[in-house]
Protein backbone atom coordinates (compact mmCIF):
# COMPACT_ATOMS: atom_id res chain seq x y z
CA UNK A 1 0.00 0.00 0.00
CA UNK A 2 2.77 2.06 0.68
CA UNK A 3 4.03 2.23 -2.52
CA UNK A 4 0.23 3.04 -4.13
CA UNK A 5 0.29 5.99 -1.82
CA UNK A 6 3.50 7.11 -2.97
CA UNK A 7 2.78 6.58 -6.83
CA UNK A 8 -0.42 8.44 -6.18
CA UNK A 9 1.91 11.57 -4.35
CA UNK A 10 3.70 11.64 -7.44
CA UNK A 11 0.35 11.90 -9.55
CA UNK A 12 -1.24 14.66 -7.19
CA UNK A 13 2.51 16.78 -7.25
CA UNK A 14 2.55 16.19 -11.34
CA UNK A 15 -0.50 17.51 -11.49
CA UNK A 16 -0.32 20.91 -9.33
CA UNK A 17 3.43 21.39 -10.79
CA UNK A 18 1.80 21.73 -14.39
CA UNK A 19 -0.91 24.10 -13.12
CA UNK A 20 2.46 25.91 -12.18
CA UNK A 21 2.48 27.32 -15.91
CA UNK A 22 0.36 29.00 -14.71
CA UNK A 23 2.10 31.27 -12.38
CA UNK A 24 4.82 31.27 -15.04
CA UNK A 25 2.33 32.85 -18.12
CA UNK A 26 -0.10 34.30 -15.84
CA UNK A 27 -1.10 36.74 -17.52
CA UNK A 28 -3.10 38.29 -13.92
CA UNK A 29 -1.88 38.64 -10.72
CA UNK A 30 -4.90 36.68 -9.88
CA UNK A 31 -3.86 33.58 -12.46
CA UNK A 32 -0.95 33.86 -10.21
CA UNK A 33 -2.25 33.49 -7.29
CA UNK A 34 -4.52 30.93 -8.10
CA UNK A 35 -2.09 28.52 -9.54
CA UNK A 36 -0.38 28.86 -6.12
CA UNK A 37 -2.99 28.15 -3.87
CA UNK A 38 -3.56 24.85 -5.91
CA UNK A 39 0.27 24.18 -5.22
CA UNK A 40 -0.66 24.68 -1.63
CA UNK A 41 -3.69 22.33 -1.44
CA UNK A 42 -1.44 19.65 -3.60
CA UNK A 43 1.03 20.08 -1.38
CA UNK A 44 -0.84 19.29 1.66
CA UNK A 45 -2.52 16.09 -0.05
CA UNK A 46 1.25 15.04 -1.25
CA UNK A 47 2.04 15.63 2.35
CA UNK A 48 -1.26 13.46 3.92
CA UNK A 49 0.02 10.97 1.11
CA UNK A 50 3.30 10.44 2.54
CA UNK A 51 2.41 11.01 6.19
CA UNK A 52 -0.02 7.80 5.48
CA UNK A 53 2.06 5.86 3.43
CA UNK A 54 5.48 5.88 5.96
CA UNK A 55 2.94 6.11 8.73
CA UNK A 56 4.94 9.08 10.14
CA UNK A 57 2.93 11.21 12.26
CA UNK A 58 4.97 14.19 12.04
CA UNK A 59 4.24 14.81 8.59
CA UNK A 60 0.68 15.31 9.39
CA UNK A 61 1.49 18.28 11.75
CA UNK A 62 3.52 19.68 8.74
CA UNK A 63 0.29 19.59 6.91
CA UNK A 64 -1.34 20.91 9.01
CA UNK A 65 0.93 23.98 9.44
CA UNK A 66 1.10 24.12 5.85
CA UNK A 67 -2.56 23.99 5.49
CA UNK A 68 -2.93 26.64 7.59
CA UNK A 69 0.03 29.21 6.62
CA UNK A 70 -0.83 28.50 2.73
CA UNK A 71 -4.48 29.41 3.90
CA UNK A 72 -3.16 32.52 5.43
CA UNK A 73 -0.64 33.49 2.27
CA UNK A 74 -3.57 33.26 0.69
CA UNK A 75 -5.43 35.57 2.08
CA UNK A 76 -3.00 38.03 2.73
CA UNK A 77 -2.01 38.38 -1.17
CA UNK A 78 -6.05 38.21 -2.15
CA UNK A 79 -6.26 41.07 0.55
CA UNK A 80 -3.27 42.96 -0.66
CA UNK A 81 -4.32 42.71 -4.56
CA UNK A 82 -7.87 44.50 -3.28
CA UNK A 83 -5.86 47.33 -1.32
CA UNK A 84 -3.92 48.21 -4.19
CA UNK A 85 -6.64 48.11 -5.92
CA UNK A 86 -8.77 50.33 -3.64
CA UNK A 87 -5.41 52.83 -3.81
CA UNK A 88 -6.62 53.45 -7.58
CA UNK A 89 -3.29 51.66 -8.71
CA UNK A 90 -3.74 49.15 -12.06
CA UNK A 91 -3.38 45.56 -10.31
CA UNK A 92 -4.60 43.90 -12.95
CA UNK A 93 -1.43 43.15 -14.52
CA UNK B 1 11.59 3.41 -7.99
CA UNK B 2 8.81 5.27 -7.05
CA UNK B 3 10.45 7.18 -4.19
CA UNK B 4 13.39 8.30 -6.52
CA UNK B 5 10.78 9.42 -9.16
CA UNK B 6 9.02 11.10 -6.23
CA UNK B 7 12.73 12.71 -5.22
CA UNK B 8 13.46 13.65 -9.01
CA UNK B 9 10.44 15.37 -9.18
CA UNK B 10 10.50 17.55 -5.93
CA UNK B 11 14.07 18.24 -6.21
CA UNK B 12 13.88 19.32 -10.32
CA UNK B 13 10.55 21.58 -9.58
CA UNK B 14 12.60 23.17 -6.58
CA UNK B 15 15.26 24.30 -8.83
CA UNK B 16 12.54 25.04 -11.89
CA UNK B 17 10.71 27.34 -9.06
CA UNK B 18 14.02 29.39 -8.04
CA UNK B 19 15.15 30.06 -11.14
CA UNK B 20 12.01 31.25 -12.24
CA UNK B 21 11.47 33.72 -9.39
CA UNK B 22 14.84 34.66 -9.60
CA UNK B 23 14.40 36.12 -12.92
CA UNK B 24 10.14 37.20 -12.07
CA UNK B 25 9.72 40.58 -13.68
CA UNK B 26 7.54 42.64 -11.00
CA UNK B 27 7.48 42.34 -6.93
CA UNK B 28 3.89 40.43 -7.12
CA UNK B 29 5.32 37.81 -9.10
CA UNK B 30 7.86 36.92 -7.39
CA UNK B 31 6.88 36.68 -4.02
CA UNK B 32 4.29 34.59 -5.62
CA UNK B 33 7.27 32.54 -6.92
CA UNK B 34 8.69 32.23 -3.52
CA UNK B 35 5.79 31.21 -1.77
CA UNK B 36 5.22 28.87 -4.39
CA UNK B 37 9.47 27.95 -3.76
CA UNK B 38 8.78 27.75 -0.13
CA UNK B 39 5.73 24.95 -0.42
CA UNK B 40 8.27 22.64 -2.43
CA UNK B 41 10.79 23.41 0.06
CA UNK B 42 8.53 21.57 2.72
CA UNK B 43 8.29 19.04 0.19
CA UNK B 44 11.90 18.47 0.15
CA UNK B 45 12.50 18.89 3.91
CA UNK B 46 10.28 15.99 4.50
CA UNK B 47 11.48 13.91 2.10
CA UNK B 48 14.71 14.09 3.60
CA UNK B 49 13.25 13.08 6.97
CA UNK B 50 13.88 16.78 8.76
CA UNK B 51 10.27 17.07 9.93
CA UNK B 52 11.23 20.03 12.26
CA UNK B 53 12.95 21.91 9.31
CA UNK B 54 10.04 21.14 7.14
CA UNK B 55 7.57 22.53 9.94
CA UNK B 56 9.59 25.48 10.07
CA UNK B 57 9.80 25.85 6.19
CA UNK B 58 5.96 25.64 6.05
CA UNK B 59 5.49 28.21 8.80
CA UNK B 60 7.98 30.72 7.61
CA UNK B 61 9.17 29.83 4.01
CA UNK B 62 5.63 29.32 3.07
CA UNK B 63 3.51 31.82 4.96
CA UNK B 64 4.99 34.32 6.74
CA UNK B 65 8.06 35.50 4.45
CA UNK B 66 5.97 35.89 1.69
CA UNK B 67 3.73 38.55 3.40
CA UNK B 68 6.60 40.03 5.22
CA UNK B 69 8.22 40.32 1.46
CA UNK B 70 4.85 41.56 -0.44
CA UNK B 71 4.74 44.46 2.82
CA UNK B 72 7.87 45.38 1.68
CA UNK B 73 7.52 45.35 -2.10
CA UNK B 74 4.73 47.51 -1.44
CA UNK B 75 6.39 50.17 0.94
CA UNK B 76 9.57 50.78 -1.50
CA UNK B 77 9.46 52.94 -4.38
CA UNK B 78 9.80 51.00 -7.63
CA UNK B 79 13.32 50.98 -8.94
CA UNK B 80 14.04 52.51 -12.26
CA UNK B 81 15.72 49.42 -13.97
CA UNK B 82 19.04 49.00 -14.26
CA UNK B 83 21.45 46.37 -14.92
CA UNK B 84 24.87 46.43 -12.98
CA UNK B 85 28.34 46.55 -14.91
CA UNK B 86 29.73 43.78 -17.02
CA UNK B 87 32.35 43.46 -14.37
CA UNK B 88 29.72 43.53 -10.99
CA UNK B 89 27.69 40.40 -12.67
CA UNK B 90 30.90 38.57 -13.61
CA UNK B 91 31.94 39.09 -9.81
CA UNK B 92 28.95 38.02 -8.76
CA UNK B 93 29.02 35.29 -10.35
CA UNK B 94 32.16 34.13 -9.59
CA UNK B 95 31.21 34.33 -6.13
CA UNK B 96 28.17 32.35 -6.46
CA UNK B 97 29.64 29.20 -8.14
CA UNK B 98 32.23 29.34 -5.23
CA UNK B 99 29.54 29.08 -2.78
CA UNK B 100 27.86 26.16 -4.95
CA UNK B 101 31.54 24.62 -5.45
CA UNK B 102 32.42 24.59 -1.75
CA UNK B 103 28.57 23.44 -0.88
CA UNK B 104 28.90 20.71 -3.34
CA UNK B 105 32.26 19.70 -1.93
CA UNK B 106 31.06 19.65 1.66
CA UNK B 107 28.19 17.03 0.71
CA UNK B 108 30.04 15.10 -1.51
CA UNK B 109 33.52 14.35 0.50
CA UNK B 110 32.31 14.72 3.80
CA UNK B 111 35.80 13.65 5.94
CA UNK B 112 35.45 9.62 6.75
CA UNK B 113 33.97 9.19 9.30
CA UNK B 114 32.09 11.56 10.11
CA UNK B 115 32.10 14.18 13.21
CA UNK B 116 29.04 14.12 14.59
CA UNK B 117 27.90 14.36 18.41
CA UNK B 118 25.05 12.27 17.45
CA UNK B 119 25.33 9.49 19.06
CA UNK B 120 26.40 11.33 22.38
CA UNK B 121 23.78 13.09 22.22
CA UNK B 122 21.24 10.80 21.67
CA UNK B 123 22.79 8.66 24.97
CA UNK B 124 22.78 11.56 27.25
CA UNK B 125 18.92 12.69 26.00
CA UNK B 126 16.82 11.13 28.86
CA UNK B 127 18.19 13.72 31.29
CA UNK B 128 17.17 16.67 29.72
CA UNK B 129 13.68 15.21 29.82
CA UNK B 130 12.96 15.69 26.19
CA UNK B 131 12.25 12.78 23.75
CA UNK B 132 13.18 15.33 20.60
CA UNK B 133 16.37 15.24 19.78
CA UNK B 134 16.11 18.89 18.67
CA UNK B 135 14.58 19.92 21.03
CA UNK B 136 17.30 18.50 23.41
CA UNK B 137 19.98 20.31 21.84
CA UNK B 138 18.81 23.54 21.44
CA UNK B 139 17.40 24.44 24.55
CA UNK B 140 20.64 21.83 26.63
CA UNK B 141 23.29 21.57 24.53
CA UNK B 142 22.95 24.94 22.30
CA UNK B 143 21.00 26.86 25.15
CA UNK B 144 23.18 30.22 24.39
CA UNK B 145 22.85 29.70 20.65
CA UNK B 146 18.82 29.35 20.86
CA UNK B 147 19.04 32.54 23.29
CA UNK B 148 20.94 34.65 21.13
CA UNK B 149 18.52 33.79 18.30
CA UNK B 150 15.87 35.56 20.15
CA UNK B 151 17.77 38.31 20.89
CA UNK B 152 18.41 38.53 16.65
CA UNK B 153 14.95 38.91 16.25
CA UNK B 154 14.26 41.46 18.75
CA UNK B 155 17.17 43.36 17.33
CA UNK B 156 15.24 43.10 13.86
CA UNK B 157 12.58 44.46 15.19
CA UNK B 158 14.28 47.43 16.51
CA UNK B 159 15.58 47.83 13.04
CA UNK B 160 11.92 47.74 11.66
CA UNK B 161 10.74 50.28 14.03
CA UNK B 162 13.83 52.12 14.01
CA UNK B 163 12.86 53.27 10.24
CA UNK B 164 9.62 54.66 11.05
CA UNK B 165 9.72 58.78 11.29
CA UNK B 166 11.01 60.56 14.52
CA UNK B 167 6.98 62.26 15.35
CA UNK B 168 6.23 58.46 15.23
CA UNK B 169 8.27 56.60 17.87
CA UNK B 170 6.11 55.24 19.94
CA UNK B 171 3.16 55.03 17.78
CA UNK B 172 1.25 52.45 16.12
CA UNK B 173 2.72 50.60 13.22
CA UNK B 174 0.79 51.09 9.47
CA UNK B 175 -1.64 53.07 8.05
CA UNK B 176 -5.06 53.89 10.25
CA UNK B 177 -7.56 51.02 9.59
CA UNK B 178 -10.26 51.32 7.08
CA UNK B 179 -13.61 51.40 8.34
CA UNK B 180 -16.07 48.63 6.91
CA UNK B 181 -13.54 46.21 5.69
CA UNK B 182 -16.32 43.67 4.07
CA UNK B 183 -16.47 40.78 2.60
CA UNK B 184 -15.66 37.54 3.84
CA UNK B 185 -12.84 38.81 5.49
CA UNK B 186 -13.79 39.88 9.15
CA UNK B 187 -15.78 35.87 9.16
CA UNK B 188 -12.32 33.63 7.93
CA UNK B 189 -10.56 35.30 10.75
CA UNK B 190 -12.85 34.81 13.65
CA UNK B 191 -13.11 31.18 12.49
CA UNK B 192 -9.75 30.69 11.50
CA UNK B 193 -8.21 32.77 14.29
CA UNK B 194 -8.89 30.84 17.40
CA UNK B 195 -8.17 27.37 15.25
CA UNK B 196 -4.97 28.52 14.74
CA UNK B 197 -4.15 29.45 18.04
CA UNK B 198 -5.33 25.96 18.75
CA UNK B 199 -2.99 24.59 16.28
CA UNK B 200 0.19 26.63 17.14
CA UNK B 201 0.27 26.18 20.76
CA UNK B 202 -0.16 22.20 20.26
CA UNK B 203 3.17 22.30 17.60
CA UNK B 204 4.95 24.27 20.79
CA UNK B 205 3.32 21.28 23.09
CA UNK B 206 4.43 18.55 20.76
CA UNK B 207 7.93 19.98 19.94
CA UNK B 208 8.85 18.18 23.34
CA UNK B 209 8.56 14.87 22.20
CA UNK B 210 8.43 15.33 18.48
CA UNK B 211 9.00 17.68 15.60
CA UNK B 212 7.97 20.83 16.04
CA UNK B 213 8.53 24.06 18.68
CA UNK B 214 8.50 27.43 19.59
CA UNK B 215 9.67 29.18 16.47
CA UNK B 216 7.03 27.28 14.62
CA UNK B 217 4.22 27.56 17.08
CA UNK B 218 5.24 31.92 17.55
CA UNK B 219 5.40 31.72 13.26
CA UNK B 220 1.65 30.36 13.35
CA UNK B 221 0.20 32.32 17.02
CA UNK B 222 2.24 35.36 14.56
CA UNK B 223 0.02 35.05 11.48
CA UNK B 224 -3.14 34.64 13.42
CA UNK B 225 -2.13 37.60 15.38
CA UNK B 226 -1.29 39.13 11.80
CA UNK B 227 -4.90 38.13 10.22
CA UNK B 228 -6.89 39.34 13.00
CA UNK B 229 -5.75 42.43 12.12
CA UNK B 230 -5.79 42.32 8.56
CA UNK B 231 -9.56 41.18 8.88
CA UNK B 232 -10.06 44.82 11.44
CA UNK B 233 -10.58 42.26 14.42
CA UNK B 234 -7.65 43.87 16.53
CA UNK B 235 -5.74 47.00 16.12
CA UNK B 236 -1.82 47.54 16.31
CA UNK B 237 -0.90 48.56 19.57
CA UNK B 238 1.07 51.83 20.12
CA UNK B 239 4.84 49.99 20.16
CA UNK B 240 5.45 52.29 23.60
CA UNK B 241 2.92 50.28 25.10
CA UNK B 242 4.08 49.44 28.51
CA UNK B 243 2.47 45.53 28.38
CA UNK B 244 3.77 44.97 24.74
CA UNK B 245 7.64 46.02 25.56
CA UNK B 246 7.01 43.33 28.59
CA UNK B 247 5.48 40.73 26.42
CA UNK B 248 8.52 41.59 24.42
CA UNK B 249 11.08 41.17 26.98
CA UNK B 250 9.45 38.41 28.78
CA UNK B 251 11.20 35.91 26.60
CA UNK B 252 14.77 36.78 26.80
CA UNK B 253 14.45 37.67 30.63
CA UNK B 254 13.21 34.23 31.92
CA UNK B 255 15.83 32.89 29.52
CA UNK B 256 18.56 34.91 31.46
CA UNK B 257 17.02 34.78 34.90
CA UNK B 258 17.06 31.12 34.69
CA UNK B 259 20.32 31.09 32.76
CA UNK B 260 22.16 33.12 35.60
CA UNK B 261 20.43 31.43 38.43
CA UNK B 262 22.37 28.18 36.66
CA UNK B 263 26.02 29.56 38.10
CA UNK B 264 25.05 28.50 41.82
CA UNK B 265 22.70 26.29 41.75
CA UNK B 266 24.36 23.86 38.92
CA UNK B 267 27.65 25.60 38.03
CA UNK B 268 27.39 26.96 34.66
CA UNK B 269 25.42 29.73 32.97
CA UNK B 270 22.04 28.13 31.30
CA UNK B 271 22.96 24.91 33.13
CA UNK B 272 19.43 23.33 34.56
CA UNK B 273 19.86 21.65 38.10
CA UNK B 274 19.61 18.19 37.84
CA UNK B 275 16.16 16.60 38.29
CA UNK B 276 14.45 20.67 37.31
CA UNK B 277 15.79 20.08 33.53
CA UNK B 278 11.78 19.78 31.80
CA UNK B 279 9.80 22.33 33.85
CA UNK B 280 12.62 24.63 33.26
CA UNK B 281 12.84 24.06 29.77
CA UNK B 282 9.17 24.14 29.64
CA UNK B 283 8.95 27.34 31.49
CA UNK B 284 11.69 29.08 28.91
CA UNK B 285 9.74 27.39 25.73
CA UNK B 286 6.67 29.37 27.07
CA UNK B 287 8.27 32.94 28.00
CA UNK B 288 10.13 32.55 24.43
CA UNK B 289 7.00 31.73 22.30
CA UNK B 290 4.76 34.28 23.80
CA UNK B 291 7.60 37.31 23.09
CA UNK B 292 8.83 35.43 19.80
CA UNK B 293 5.24 35.43 18.14
CA UNK B 294 4.69 39.05 19.56
CA UNK B 295 8.28 40.04 17.57
CA UNK B 296 6.88 38.59 14.89
CA UNK B 297 3.99 40.22 14.51
CA UNK B 298 5.24 43.09 15.12
CA UNK B 299 7.73 43.07 12.49
CA UNK B 300 5.52 42.05 9.67
CA UNK B 301 3.28 44.84 11.25
CA UNK B 302 6.09 47.43 9.91
CA UNK B 303 7.20 50.59 11.39
CA UNK B 304 5.43 52.82 13.63
CA UNK B 305 3.55 55.17 11.14
CA UNK B 306 0.98 57.31 13.44
CA UNK B 307 1.68 59.34 16.58
CA UNK B 308 1.42 57.48 19.76
CA UNK C 1 -6.49 -5.60 6.13
CA UNK C 2 -10.00 -5.80 4.47
CA UNK C 3 -10.20 -5.64 1.15
CA UNK C 4 -13.31 -3.73 0.71
CA UNK C 5 -11.71 -1.15 2.68
CA UNK C 6 -8.26 -1.13 0.36
CA UNK C 7 -10.58 -1.09 -2.66
CA UNK C 8 -12.69 1.77 -1.09
CA UNK C 9 -9.77 3.78 -0.01
CA UNK C 10 -8.16 3.14 -3.90
CA UNK C 11 -11.41 4.63 -5.68
CA UNK C 12 -11.39 7.78 -3.15
CA UNK C 13 -7.61 8.94 -3.86
CA UNK C 14 -7.82 7.95 -7.98
CA UNK C 15 -10.87 10.25 -7.65
CA UNK C 16 -9.10 12.75 -5.36
CA UNK C 17 -6.26 12.50 -8.16
CA UNK C 18 -8.53 12.74 -11.36
CA UNK C 19 -9.88 16.04 -9.84
CA UNK C 20 -6.24 17.69 -9.23
CA UNK C 21 -6.04 16.68 -12.89
CA UNK C 22 -9.22 18.27 -13.63
CA UNK C 23 -8.25 21.57 -11.78
CA UNK C 24 -5.23 22.16 -13.47
CA UNK C 25 -6.43 21.35 -16.82
CA UNK C 26 -9.02 23.83 -16.01
CA UNK C 27 -6.83 26.61 -14.17
CA UNK C 28 -4.50 26.04 -17.32
CA UNK C 29 -7.13 26.28 -21.15
CA UNK C 30 -10.01 27.81 -19.59
CA UNK C 31 -10.40 31.53 -20.80
CA UNK C 32 -10.59 34.06 -17.90
CA UNK C 33 -10.28 34.57 -14.55
CA UNK C 34 -13.33 33.43 -13.46
CA UNK C 35 -14.04 30.55 -14.81
CA UNK C 36 -10.49 29.09 -13.93
CA UNK C 37 -11.49 29.85 -10.24
CA UNK C 38 -14.35 27.64 -11.06
CA UNK C 39 -11.60 24.76 -12.22
CA UNK C 40 -9.75 25.55 -8.39
CA UNK C 41 -12.58 25.26 -6.42
CA UNK C 42 -13.04 21.64 -7.82
CA UNK C 43 -9.39 20.81 -6.90
CA UNK C 44 -9.65 22.13 -3.65
CA UNK C 45 -12.86 21.22 -2.28
CA UNK C 46 -12.98 17.51 -3.83
CA UNK C 47 -9.52 16.64 -4.91
CA UNK C 48 -8.02 17.05 -1.09
CA UNK C 49 -11.24 15.65 0.08
CA UNK C 50 -11.58 12.35 -1.81
CA UNK C 51 -7.83 11.58 -0.74
CA UNK C 52 -8.84 12.79 2.93
CA UNK C 53 -11.71 10.56 2.88
CA UNK C 54 -9.78 7.37 1.28
CA UNK C 55 -6.67 8.33 3.59
CA UNK C 56 -9.32 8.08 6.59
CA UNK C 57 -9.19 3.92 7.38
CA UNK C 58 -5.71 3.74 6.39
CA UNK C 59 -4.58 6.62 9.00
CA UNK C 60 -3.97 3.69 11.78
CA UNK C 61 -4.88 5.94 14.84
CA UNK C 62 -7.81 8.38 15.74
CA UNK C 63 -5.62 10.75 16.44
CA UNK C 64 -4.38 10.79 12.70
CA UNK C 65 -7.87 10.44 11.15
CA UNK C 66 -8.60 13.73 13.10
CA UNK C 67 -5.75 15.55 12.01
CA UNK C 68 -6.58 14.77 8.40
CA UNK C 69 -10.31 15.68 9.08
CA UNK C 70 -8.70 19.43 10.12
CA UNK C 71 -6.42 19.59 7.74
CA UNK C 72 -9.28 19.09 4.61
CA UNK C 73 -11.72 21.34 6.74
CA UNK C 74 -8.67 24.27 6.75
CA UNK C 75 -8.14 24.15 2.96
CA UNK C 76 -11.66 23.71 2.64
CA UNK C 77 -12.67 26.96 4.36
CA UNK C 78 -9.59 28.80 3.24
CA UNK C 79 -10.27 27.79 -0.69
CA UNK C 80 -14.13 29.45 0.23
CA UNK C 81 -12.69 32.66 1.27
CA UNK C 82 -9.83 33.30 -0.99
CA UNK C 83 -12.72 32.23 -4.07
CA UNK C 84 -14.70 34.98 -2.78
CA UNK C 85 -12.22 37.30 -2.46
CA UNK C 86 -10.62 36.72 -6.20
CA UNK C 87 -14.05 36.45 -7.28
CA UNK C 88 -15.06 39.80 -6.26
CA UNK C 89 -11.50 40.78 -7.55
CA UNK C 90 -11.86 39.18 -11.09
CA UNK C 91 -15.20 40.41 -10.89
CA UNK C 92 -14.26 44.03 -10.86
CA UNK C 93 -11.66 43.83 -13.37
CA UNK C 94 -14.55 42.29 -16.27
CA UNK C 95 -18.13 43.65 -15.08
CA UNK C 96 -20.42 41.44 -16.18
CA UNK C 97 -22.05 44.54 -18.11
CA UNK C 98 -19.00 44.78 -20.11
CA UNK C 99 -20.06 42.91 -22.92
CA UNK C 100 -17.46 40.23 -22.72
CA UNK C 101 -18.48 37.03 -24.09
CA UNK C 102 -17.99 34.53 -20.89
CA UNK C 103 -18.29 30.39 -21.79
Amino acid sequence: MAEALTLAAIAVLAAVAVGLVRVLRGPSRLDRMMAVQLLGSGGVAVLALLAVASATEAILDVALTLALLAAFASVALARALGQARADGEEAGR
Amino acid sequence: MTALVLDGGIALLTIGIAAWTIRAGDDFAAVVGFIAYGLVLTLAWTRLGAYDVALTEAAIGGGATGVILMRAGARVKPAPASRPSRLARIIVGALSAAVAAGLAAVVLLPPQPAPSLALDVREHLASTGLGNPIGGVLMAYRAADTFLETVVVLLALFGVWSLGRDAHWGGRPGPAPRPGIGGPLPLFARILVPAGIVIGIYIVWVGADAPGGKFQGATILAAMAILAGMAGLVAAPATSGRRLRWLLAAGPIVFVGIGLAGIPLAGAFLAYPPGFEKPLILVIEVALTVSLAAMLALIVAGPPERSP
Amino acid sequence: MNALVGLFSTVAIAAGIVFFVAGTTGLLRFPDALTRLHALTKADNLGLGLIVLGLLPLSGSLGAALKLVVIWALVQFAGATVAQMIGALAAGEHPPSGGRRRR
